[in-house]
């Protein structure tokens, strides 16, 4: 079975040395911004995009890991949970635009400019509180973890387990999109929400703003993984996998199953939604697309390429693919959509542990 | 009289149009340790089924002490102190043996519970002892999924100890044991009754004799005789539809 | 007496054209007149209804018309003139153009439209129809009434019958307004509606007998419009139907979860565009290509998925969430194939004339033909379905691997055949559902992704393995969708599903029609 952080490794020589690579992958990441300062000519000069990109794939990684908790530890397969990172996005996208104020094309000083051009005469109430950037920060938290709280606890209560709950979360994800691309629900529609200036009072788009983006995202990261590492090694963790490879058992020793994975399933969104939240301001759009069900499934496959149960495993799988995904679409774009259609059914063929399995073999 | 733990009165069970249980009614004292016997398709695992939560009953009353049982969900039925070991031995084979006791082990059971769930001296020993009791101790970091078929029923044995139950439910407990590993079972279950109810379910006659508890034979879903071994052994309707073939 | 009205109406019918003809000859000379008797004469022609009336009449409005210094009227004829009266070749020495003043030019358009009244063309009818009520008088009234009782077709009958209450209505006859206001509100359209409000503030003292009428209509309209939403409802679950028929067979009898079977719907509409190309050139075949398409598409798509079975899926049997991955995966490779081989835009397959237009049913329900026929071609696939099921030696293979696949096989089944044929059979089913989309969706290649959530939502809602199940389950989403649609909007209607769709697998988490003892997994 997969092989987890949480078990006692005795003379696990391999699950070690990922480990040192993973501080020392992190560490080298975390160079990446300062390196970036150093002048062009130099040999170690990091270019923008290599900071910005990176930046954007660390939110990646920790939508991964958010993943990985669910799926691979409760083996609750979410395809819907781009829209968690989506709603998060969008919350601190409201506070980007309303942080816009007067700058934007209409001048207006407090509707943003689509609402302008759709003919809004105020804002609408749910827009309200949304120049805090605190409540934009909880709001990327909450509405992800409230949403994933009810659909999860109508779907894990009446015990929908599998592949129902993934279409169940897929059609969710689908239909938010649908819902997001309309006008009038306020949120931009197709457009969604873009040209934004700043955030807490720093000019996006700048060296600087760009690496205080990279460093709060690398922290987030550090963060969930310091909290997947605790959930992973602690009893609760191992309850999770005994979900996973027998639920029912698990009823008939006593826990509350639905309780477990709901805790779970709204952890894991929530953290998502954070990513969503970082990943926005870097990026500098928002749009309905993020809802889409291929985003939410892509993500899935990036856990799946490193190697679900492994919290390493999420990470490398979301680095290895962006890399390829980054590299590939720039020299051969119409190959992209091939690879990523090879790695799914390869990866569920031959290799179901993952990137990780395979070190985990070769270090045997 | 002593007091009744578990209560059947009139259960029946139907799966489309089939009658797996059938006006079955049964009684289990406090601390009685009894064994149920009956052909294939008798109604046992259902009627396991019926008190643990899994089967809901079309008819009948499920009790567990005052606990009405037919509105409860396997998990709360469990909290109260119904342990059951299945059949076909499952237990979690990504975890090592070790850490499938320490999930039966009866502690809080909320994810916020588990989350800051740190191991004690005394839950280790507790561990230790039931992993000396049912055999494992070499085993403890050995993941469940490399066992023997033995060694899992030994293991679920274990874990069903660990839940400290106040009625056990035991399914087949030694098939693929070998004759000594059944003396020790049947020795293990009788110490055990006393303190608690346990409720066999076995098909291997010599360990039923060898529990020398009373004896329910099932049949069609239903009571066909009760009493001691010799007792029912001499029924002529158990004789007729179970032993005498 | 029957037989004598009968007599009546035929011998009418034979009189009318000799009556017509002495009209029209005696009405030629006017012509050739002053102002005046032209216009005369064009109102007497008009009246008369000869055949011959309605080529004269044109003539005199382009201003081609001549009349020789004897007051004969010379037709043009090719480049030469002929003599109106009796068709023979005429000589155009002398002749000169009959000229037009504003009275003659009104009476030309009235004798016009009515003269187009009795045109041997429906269409021209119907337009002529269509001008007097426009442009309505109390003139209209008896040339409309002749029309109506020659008027064969029932479509142009109902315009003309429409004018003519127009035309009554402006009329001075009070008996005869009233008779037309009854008889637009049994009519119960929305033009009916228009008029009479029109004529609602024109005639005080008819308002009572307007506002019934008007009130008739409206009850009409709203059960058709009742009808014509569950038609539509009908139809979209026809095709959620076809979508999902195939899932039914492939995830509810097999258990096998393929994401890629919208992709093997957008392989049936692209079978369908390539069958319809290749017959483009041959006139016979043309209007037939579609037809011919269902059985390629259900070649091609069953092909593939038995490709897909053997190739890939039958490795990873027992782990759905891998298989749901993997197959996404080969339904991506499949979008992006079908993209590069034939481009990302939408590529059209026309309906054959035979189903084009739409359909009056009675009671003024008009359905399109297409959607028609795509809730016929859903019923007979699933009959299909199910006799191929049911009755054939691959149906009884079939289950009987289903129920107990190591029995199946020391019966001598092969069951990895049984597995391949049925995956390739619920992946032709999807490839016939392509062949219907492509008669109301573009044909692009993320065709399939729109359909295959709703169509999991109704394997799901109606019960997994049971076709029943799907069936209903098809109809209800179909049916519900659009019923909602017109107060939330299409979106909004498909969040609604899907909520309902999760609160319902609250009451009953196996769907409608579930089947105990058998999932996906257990």
């Amino acid at each position: 079975m997969s092989a987890s952080l949480a078990a006692p490794a005795p003379g696990g020589f391999g699950r070690m040395s990922l480990r040192l690579v993973l501080i020392g992958a992190l560490l080298l990441l975390a160079l990446l911004p300062v390196l970036n300062r150093l002048p062009a000519d130099s040999a170690l000069h990091v270019s923008d995009f290599i900071v910005s990109v990176s930046g954007k794939w660390i939110t990646y990684a920790i939508l991964a890991l958010a993943i990985d908790l669910a799926w691979g530890y409760a083996g609750i397969l979410s395809l819907g949970h781009g829209a968690f990172f989506a709603l998060g996005g969008y919350a601190i996208g409201m506070h980007l635009m309303r942080l816009i104020g007067p700058r934007g094309v209409y001048g207006h000083p407090t509707l943003p400019d689509f609402m302008v051009f759709l003919g809004y005469k105020e804002l609408p109430w749910y827009w309200s509180g949304f120049d805090h950037f605190p409540f934009a920060i909880l709001m990327a938290v909450a509405v992800p973890g409230l949403l994933a709280g009810i659909v999860g606890f109508l779907a894990f209560r009446s015990r929908i387990t599998g592949v129902y709950l993934s279409i169940i979360t897929q059609a969710l994800t689908y239909a938010l999109m649908l819902a997001f691309f309309r006008n009038d629900m306020g949120f931009g529609g197709n457009n969604g929400f873009t040209d934004f200036k700043e955030l807490l009072g720093m000019p996006l788009n700048t060296p600087s703003a760009r690496s205080t983006l990279f460093y709060a995202s690398l922290l987030l990261l550090l963060g969930a993984l310091w909290l997947c590492g605790w959930i992973a090694r602690s009893k609760l963790g191992r309850v999770l996998v005994a979900i996973r490879d027998a639920e029912s058992r698990v009823r008939f020793l006593g826990y509350d199953v639905t309780q477990h994975k709901l805790f779970v399933f709204v952890l894991s969104a929530m953290i998502a939604g954070l990513a969503g939240a970082l990943y926005v301001p870097q990026v500098g759009i928002i749009n309905p697309g993020e809802f889409s069900p291929g985003n939410s499934i892509e993500a899935v496959i990036w856990v799946a390429v490193g190697g679900r149960g492994t919290l390493v495993g999420a990470l490398l799988g979301a680095f290895s693919v962006n890399a390829l995904k980054t590299w590939l679409t720039t020299v051969a774009p119409d190959l992209w959509l091939f690879a990523l259609g090879g790695l799914f059914v390869a990866v569920t063929l031959f290799l179901p542990r993952g990137l990780i399995g395979l070190f985990s073999k070769a270090a045997k | 009289m002593s007091e009744a733990v578990l209560y059947l009165d009139g259960v029946s069970v139907v799966f489309d149009g089939f009658r797996a249980l059938n006006n079955l009614s049964l009684i289990v004292e406090a601390g009685e340790l009894r064994a149920i016997i009956g052909p294939n398709g008798a109604g046992k695992t259902t009627m396991m089924d019926v008190i643990t939560g899994k089967t809901r009953p079309t008819a009948g009353v499920v009790r567990f002490r005052e606990h009405d049982l037919t509105k409860m969900d396997e998990a709360t039925i469990a909290n109260l102190g119904i342990g059951r070991k299945f059949q076909k031995p499952t237990m979690f084979d990504a975890l090592t043996v070790f850490e499938n006791l320490e999930l039966a082990l009866k502690a809080p059971r909320g994810p916020m519970a588990c989350l800051r769930w740190t191991l004690s001296g005394e839950a280790r020993r507790r561990i230790e002892a039931v992993m000396e009791e049912v055999g494992l101790s070499a085993r403890a970091h050995d993941r469940a999924a490399i066992l023997s078929h033995g060694q899992r029923q030994w293991l679920e044995i274990g874990m069903l100890l660990m839940q400290d139950p106040e009625l056990l439910l035991v399914d087949e407990p030694v098939a693929g044991m070998t004759d000594q590993e059944t003396e020790h079972t049947a020795a293990l279950l009788v110490r055990i009754a006393g303190q608690r109810s346990v409720v066999v379910v076995e098909h291997d006659l010599e360990f039923v004799r060898a529990l020398g508890s009373k004896v329910t034979v099932l049949c069609e879903g239903t009571m066909l005789s009760e009493g001691s071994i010799d007792h029912v052994q001499n029924d002529p309707r158990v004789i007729e539809v179970y032993l005498g073939r | 007496m029957k037989h004598f009205i009968l007599v009546l109406g035929v011998l009418l019918w034979l009189a009318l054209p000799a009556r017509a003809q002495d009209a029209f000859t005696a009405a030629l000379p006017g012509l050739a007149g002053g102002f005046g008797d032209i216009a005369t004469s064009v109102e007497q022609l008009g009246t008369a209804g000869d055949p011959r009336a309605l080529p004269l009449l044109r003539a005199l409005q382009e201003g081609k018309l001549q009349k020789a210094p004897d007051g004969r009227i010379l037709l043009p004829q090719g480049a030469d003139l002929a003599d109106a009266a009796t068709g023979q070749p005429a000589d155009a020495a002398g002749a000169e153009t009959v000229r037009l003043n504003n009275r003659v030019r009104q009476a030309l358009r009235g004798a016009l439209g009515r003269l187009q009244l009795v045109s041997p063309d429906a269409a021209e009818r119907a337009a002529a129809a269509d001008a007097i009520f426009r442009s309505r008088s109390a003139d209209d009234v008896k040339p409309l009434q002749t029309a109506i009782a020659r008027e064969s077709d029932a479509g142009v009958r109902a315009r003309m019958e429409l004018a003519l209450a127009a035309a009554q209505l402006v009329a001075p006859d009070e008996s005869a307004k009233r008779d037309a206001i009854a008889r637009l509100g049994a009519a119960g359209t929305v033009e009916a509606r228009a008029l009479l409000l029109e004529a609602r503030t024109a005639n005080p003292g008819l308002i009572t007998a307007i506002d019934v009428s008007i009130a008739s209509i409206e009850r009409t309209l709203s059960l058709r419009q009742a009808a014509e939403t569950l038609f539509q409802g009908l139809s979209l679950g026809s095709v959620l139907l076809l979508a999902a028929l195939g899932l039914a067979v492939t995830f509810g009898v097999m258990g096998v979860i393929n994401m890629a079977h919208g992709e093997f719907v957008m392989l049936g509409a692209y079978a369908t565009f390539m069958v319809q190309e290749a017959c483009r050139g041959i006139p016979w075949l043309a209007p037939w290509s579609l037809p011919l398409s269902v059985p390629a598409a259900f070649l091609i798509a069953a092909a593939a998925g038995a490709a897909l079975e053997r190739g890939l899926i039958r490795h990873i049997y027992g782990r759905p969430l891998e298989t749901l991955l993997m197959t996404f995966g080969v339904g991506m490779i499949l979008q992006q194939a079908v993209r590069l081989a034939f481009g990302a835009q939408n590529r059209e397959v026309s309906s054959p004339p035979w189903m084009q237009g739409t359909l009056m049913l009675p009671g003024g329900i008009s359905v399109t033909q297409n959607r028609l026929w795509i809730i016929v071609f859903g019923i007979a696939v699933l009959l299909l379905v199910v006799a191929a099921i049911r009755f054939t030696r691959f149906g009884l293979e079939m289950r009987a691997v289903v129920q107990n696949r190591r029995i199946a096989a020391t019966m001598g089944i092969r069951t990895g055949r049984v597995d391949a044929l049925t995956f390739a059979f619920g992946s032709g089913i999807a490839g016939m559902a392509g062949v219907a989309l492509s008669q109301i969706d573009n044909v692009s290649p993320n065709l399939g992704t729109g359909y295959i959530i709703d169509s999991f939502m109704v394997v799901v809602f109606g019960g997994v393995g049971s076709l029943a199940g799907t069936l209903v389950g098809a109809l209800t989403l179909g049916v519900v969708n659009k019923v909602l649609e017109p107060y939330a909007g299409a979106v909004l209607a498909k969040v609604f599903v899907l909520v309902a769709i999760m609160l319902f697998i609250q009451r009953r988490p196996r769907g409608l029609f579930a089947l105990k003892g058998r999932a996906a997994e257990s």
